[in-house]
């Protein structure tokens, strides 16, 4: 059935659906022209040589391999320490808090590392950590932990919410104690939020630069993680992420092409995180469900 | 006794973990204040904020940081003015109208979007964007305001539509029901009816836009052209957050604490604009 409607009507119905029409169509093409553009740029640079060597500046031979390891290691290091103190607070805050105003500050807090720009904790890193145990990827580490802080927060929190109360009851009726009633119904219903949250916090890491340019610094070079011990000599070297290297090879060595190439890797590595997160919140929801 | 003593030490463990977070941000707060107030101090206030040019190495160094605090205001509102109605209208279109493939396919590149690099945005502003714009508005240099605004209004896309994408979908189906039994078109009724309810949520994405807009550095250095200038269109600018990248490398003695003090100018507008933030959320959660 078609409906008569004014010719104000009419004009007003045509805009809006132009509109939202000209809008979703712009999305996507901006999407589509970014990922095109960048993976046709790239993947042509793209070589087993490039990512399984490193730079020579005797024969200008350029080869990421440096930048691939000092991605790994930045990230393992910082979800070592980032999930026990994320998930410590999300415990705190579901199971033990009773003051409010405790809760409140802790909220409060975590919001407002969650709007800080990165280059602030860029400064802020560089003066508590690199200040004090030098440029490195130690100091790199740590800054990304308290950047990284409020999602594994805020999603253990989550998923902790789901864990139905009446199994926290059901422990407490059998005799146990608080800290064994979290130990063993608690923390492992939360182990779902967790790996989401870490997933996320490895897509930022993955993505962050301008907290690592001062703290992890940005030389290409190869650190070799045992001289000297793990945390006397290994992470107290400096060296570049890849998307560090990425801005200094655009920026300041004008090698578009390895630097696109490393876009190429990055923007792969996103899209697979992407469908990571989505599959891991799909998987624990249907185990939920069921 | 023994079986107290570890529940209260645990206890005690717990709160610890929890009392981390509010220390990180208390550090931050107060190592940027402290290392951030002398060099204003010895500037001056007012000649800090308001003096018009930013000459850190010259023989007679002045601090001045208004182009930098207007190049960031204009580069945001920018931003917002290109990227708030193209993320508003597909985040109606998403919620409200599209199939249901379209709107899973849309939403996975809005999502794809969200997590593409910011050296990335910056790689390609510089090599399509900069040489474009020289191109097609015959300027010497296309490093410009204008391409630090388009960059930015795309990367505060995903954002802004997915938080008006959730705030839409909580509209409650009586509100769109009654309006469409009352005549209304589907349209209409969106936009009369459903938007108007999420108000709060739509502002609190726009918001984060901002604040995501205003916190941006690397995209930025990379198309902006990095010169102290005051903000024009056609001009090489430096926001807040640039002229603190830029120049940290290699400064030293009052310019690196000047550095200091931008830095907590910046995190002076964050902490308004997360103020503002909390203010529409709260509004979201009782209408």
């Amino acid at each position: 059935m078609k409906r008569k409607i004014s010719g104000s009507r009419r004009r007003f119905l045509w805009t809006v659906r132009g509109g939202m029409y000209f809008a979703t169509a712009l999305t996507g093409f901006l999407t589509l022209f970014l990922v095109a553009y960048v993976l046709i740029q790239g993947i042509p640079n793209l070589s087993w040589e490039f990512i399984s060597t490193k730079p020579s500046y005797l024969s200008g031979h350029i080869g990421i391999l440096p930048d691939i390891l000092n991605t790994v290691y930045i990230v393992i290091v910082t979800l070592i320490i980032v999930i026990p103190l994320g998930v410590g607070a999300a415990v705190y805050l579901t199971e033990y808090a009773s003051n409010k105003k405790i809760v409140a500050a802790i909220e409060y807090a975590a919001e407002a590392l969650s709007g800080i720009p990165s280059i602030i904790y860029g400064l802020v890193g560089m003066l508590v950590f690199a200040g004090s145990i030098g440029t490195c990827l130690m100091a790199g580490g740590l800054t990304l932990v308290i950047m990284n802080l409020p999602t594994i927060l805020r999603n253990t929190q989550e998923s902790l919410k789901t864990v139905p109360q009446s199994y926290r009851e059901g422990a407490f009726g059998l005799g146990a104690g608080k800290w064994r009633v979290v130990r063993t119904v608690v923390l492992p219903g939360c182990v779902d939020g967790v790996i989401t949250g870490c997933i996320l916090s490895v897509g930022r890491i993955l993505g962050e630069s301008a907290a690592l340019l001062f703290t992890a610094g940005f030389a290409h070079s190869m650190v070799n993680l045992f001289r000297g011990g793990l945390f006397r000599g290994g992470l107290l070297q400096a060296g570049s992420t890849l998307t560090v290297a990425l801005y200094v090879y655009a920026k300041e060595q004008g090698e578009f092409g390895v630097a696109f190439g490393i876009a190429a890797i990055l923007l792969v590595l996103s899209f697979a995180i992407n469908l990571g997160a989505t599959a891991v919140t799909r998987h624990f929801r249907k185990s939920i469900d069921n | 006794m023994k079986h107290n003593l570890t529940e209260t030490l645990v206890h005690g463990v717990f709160l610890l973990l929890g009392l981390v977070t509010v220390g990180c941000v208390l550090l931050i707060t107060v190592y940027l204040a402290v290392s951030g107030i002398p060099a204003i101090r010895e500037i001056g206030l007012f000649d800090f904020l308001f003096g018009p040019t930013w000459a850190s190495t010259a023989a007679e160094p002045k601090f001045g940081i208004l182009p930098f605090i207007l190049t960031s205001l204009y580069g945001t509102a920018g931003a917002i003015v290109l990227g708030v109605p193209v993320g508003f209208l597909t985040a109606v279109y998403l919620a409200k109208m599209a199939p249901k493939s379209i709107k899973a396919v849309v939403g996975q590149s809005v999502s794809m979007l969200a997590g593409i690099p910011s050296v990335v945005y910056g790689l390609v502003g510089m090599m399509v964007l900069v040489p474009g714009i020289r191109k097609l508005f015959h300027v010497p240099d296309g490093a410009s305001l204008l391409s630090a605004i388009v960059v930015l209004a795309i990367m505060i896309l995903p954002s802004i539509i997915k938080m008006s994408v959730t705030a839409l979908e909580a509209v409650p189906k009586e509100y769109e029901d009654a309006s469409l039994a009352l005549g209304a078109t589907p349209e209409e009724t969106w936009f009369r009816v459903s938007v108007p309810a999420a108000k709060s949520g739509i502002a609190a994405a726009v918001v984060l836009g901002v604040g995501r807009a205003i916190g941006e550095a690397m995209a930025v250095m990379m198309v902006a052209g990095n010169v102290a200038n005051m903000p024009g269109l056609f001009q090489s600018v430096k926001f807040l957050t640039t002229a603190v990248a830029s120049e940290m490398s290699y400064s030293s003695g009052l310019q690196r604490q000047a550095l200091f003090s931008i830095a907590l100018v910046l995190f002076l507008f964050i902490m308004l604009i997360n103020a503002a933030l909390n203010f529409f959320l709260k509004g979201e959660k009782r209408p």
